[in-house]
């Protein structure tokens, strides 16, 4: 599985809060909370992230609420693939979950900048920098959440091998 | 093994189980609120079976926006009314009948030692004080529970934090897990979880347990954990019936690092913004004046906390400047409060009583700040925009701080109370 996209980069401990706002939460329709993603951070993000970007961020990304709405903010805003140093936990699962790639490299964060051009091979665990020329190693994620990206989520996954199971 | 890896061997259908190994969980409880239940039946609905795993096990507590405080609020109660009636869940708590939805899950008795539980919020981790495995998850994951009874996780590394020392005045479990936090920082904890032990724990009540395992996700730890013992059963035997399984650690359990608390020296500490590890004690933070207070939240609405409160309050006025918000934690701890006269206490000294809901604490409804506004919150979160505008800053503390800064206008340690 291959993805291209434009950096956004941040910082540190970039929690749910800021990534989708409480106030949103009221929202269950994508393009709406689309519209909002980063919106605690930059008000411009979800102009910024519509020509498809890849956020390069570093510890913690994620921390703080369960809301699956903040991945979801994300995704339907533009972002493919998310590389941070570390991630919280449930953010993680929820990305995974919903479709969103996210993957920890800690070489990347500190040398890709804001607005370089990224090719992600999920599978082989490979970032290319095609501004910079440079390639960063990462640990692929284990074959069955592969799966799940590869199926677009958890629940078309599932799905699928339901419908195999009875066939 | 140590407490937590136990109960996930045992809901795995597995002698053993280590750090990192990944399990397939059999769940016991499973809860979801008014925000995070719509996701979940869309991605239910997604899944296409028609019925939940088990009705029984299912636990509705709508508490975010309670009540209704938009159409769209409304809206979505509506539906996941429609889908509880539907799967025949009986477990529901509507506007009015539970409150938090974690201080309801402990006091209307879902929660029981060696249990696994998964709720749709962060803050599920609360239950591990009654000696259960217990973790926040997305609605997708939810779903997945409600189609299938089952979650899949990784066996968390353990960091086992030893209190001693007898807890000085006005000095509470809040003041001791924001103490932990600043020491572990936000992520220290990621993926991991804390066991809590040693003899100022053994002295703790359910409610000061309560929150010292509300807070460990603001270390990003997965879950948190009080050993069992007389207190919890004590506890649960009031409000659950049939069998409890209690188990310890064992005594070569392994954990990843002992951080010990000598508690007899620890003051009243804050986490100052916009970080829940930037912690301090209260004595060094000066001159911050306040615009709100706020007393509640899943991590001291509780009846401790409102005695606490009350007690500082008591034929006391809360500062002209200040805004004082109380909320209970529960219709139970409401009508407690009311019962105990603390109500009438926190009612003449100022303060305005909102029913039992999460709204000031996340934003949502209730209690918003204007821009550059300071709250003092019990709350468990001080991100940017998390109360409201993004300019305004949050200091979270005990409720004992909370009360005390409310008379003051101003951040204060409360043991200058003790001084006057």
């Amino acid at each position: 599985m291959k993805i291209s996209g434009i950096v956004l980069k941040f910082g540190n401990n970039i929690d749910t809060d800021v990534i989708l706002p409480g106030k949103y939460l009221v929202l269950t329709d994508p393009e709406e909370l689309a519209k909002h993603a980063m919106e605690g951070l930059d008000k411009e993000f979800s102009e910024k992230a519509k020509k498809g970007v890849v956020i390069v961020a570093g510890e913690n990304f994620g921390c703080g609420s369960s809301r699956e709405h903040a991945p979801i903010a994300l995704k339907y805003a533009g972002v493919k693939a998310i590389i941070a140093k570390s991630f919280a936990r449930i953010f993680y699962r929820n990305a995974i979950n919903i479709g969103l790639p996210v993957l920890e490299c800690e070489d990347a964060y500190e040398k890709i900048e804001e607005n370089n051009e990224l090719l992600i091979d999920l599978s082989s665990g490979e970032i290319i920098d095609k501004t910079k020329n440079l390639t960063f190693k990462f640990i692929p994620l284990p074959s069955f959440l592969l799966n799940i990206l590869t199926h677009g989520g958890l629940i078309k996954s599932l799905k699928s091998s339901l419908m195999q199971k009875s066939s | 093994m140590n407490l937590t890896e136990k109960i996930l061997a045992k809901a795995s259908n597995l002698k053993e189980v280590h750090p990192g190994e990944i399990v397939n969980a059999k769940i016991d409880y499973a809860m979801v609120h008014d925000l995070t239940a719509p996701l979940t039946i869309d991605a239910f609905n997604e899944i296409g079976v028609k019925k939940v795993w088990d009705p029984n096990k299912i636990i509705v507590i709508f508490d975010h926006c309670v009540p209704a405080s938009s159409i769209e609020a409304a809206e979505l109660h509506k539906k996941v009314r429609n889908f509880v009636k539907i799967q025949g869940i009986k477990n529901f708590f509507d506007v009015g009948q539970g409150g938090i939805c974690h201080q309801v899950m402990v006091e209307k008795g879902f929660v029981k030692p060696g249990e696994v539980i998964v709720g749709a919020d962060s803050h599920t981790c609360t239950y591990g004080a009654l000696g259960a495995f217990a973790t926040g998850v997305g609605s997708t994951d939810m779903a997945y529970v409600f189609a299938t009874g089952e979650l899949w996780f990784k066996v968390p590394k353990t960091i086992k934090i030893y209190a001693s020392g007898k807890l000085q005045k006005f000095v509470t479990p809040k003041d001791l897990i924001l103490y932990v936090i600043g020491k572990l920082g936000a992520g220290g904890a990621n993926y991991m979880s804390l066991e809590f032990t040693g003899p100022t724990i053994k002295n703790m009540s359910i409610d000061g347990r309560l929150t010292l395992c509300n807070m460990v996700v603001e270390a990003g730890a997965k879950s948190g954990i009080v050993p069992p013992d007389e207190k919890t059963l004590n506890y649960i035997k009031l409000r659950s019936k049939g069998k409890i399984d209690v188990q310890e650690s064992d005594e070569d359990a392994v954990y990843d690092k002992t951080l010990e608390v000598n508690c007899e020296t620890l003051q009243p500490m804050v986490a100052c913004p916009n970080s829940v590890d930037n912690v301090k004690p209260v004595s060094e933070v000066s001159s911050v004046e306040v615009n709100q207070v706020f007393i509640g939240s899943c991590t001291n609405g509780r009846i401790e906390d409102l005695r606490i409160a009350a007690q500082i309050l008591k034929n006391k006025k809360v500062n002209d400047k200040v805004r004082l918000i109380v909320i209970p934690a529960s219709q139970e701890v409401y009508l407690q409060s009311l019962k105990e006269g603390l109500i009438e206490i926190l009612v003449k000294a100022g303060a305005v009583i909102g029913n039992p809901n999460c709204g000031p604490c996340l934003g949502g409804h209730m209690g918003l700040l204007a821009s550059n506004e300071i709250c003092v919150s019990t709350s468990n979160r001080n991100f940017i925009g998390r109360m409201g505008s993004s300019s305004a800053k949050i200091y979270l503390v005990s409720p004992a701080t909370a009360a005390a800064s409310a008379i003051y206008g101003e951040i204060v340690d409360p043991r200058i109370l003790e001084e006057e």
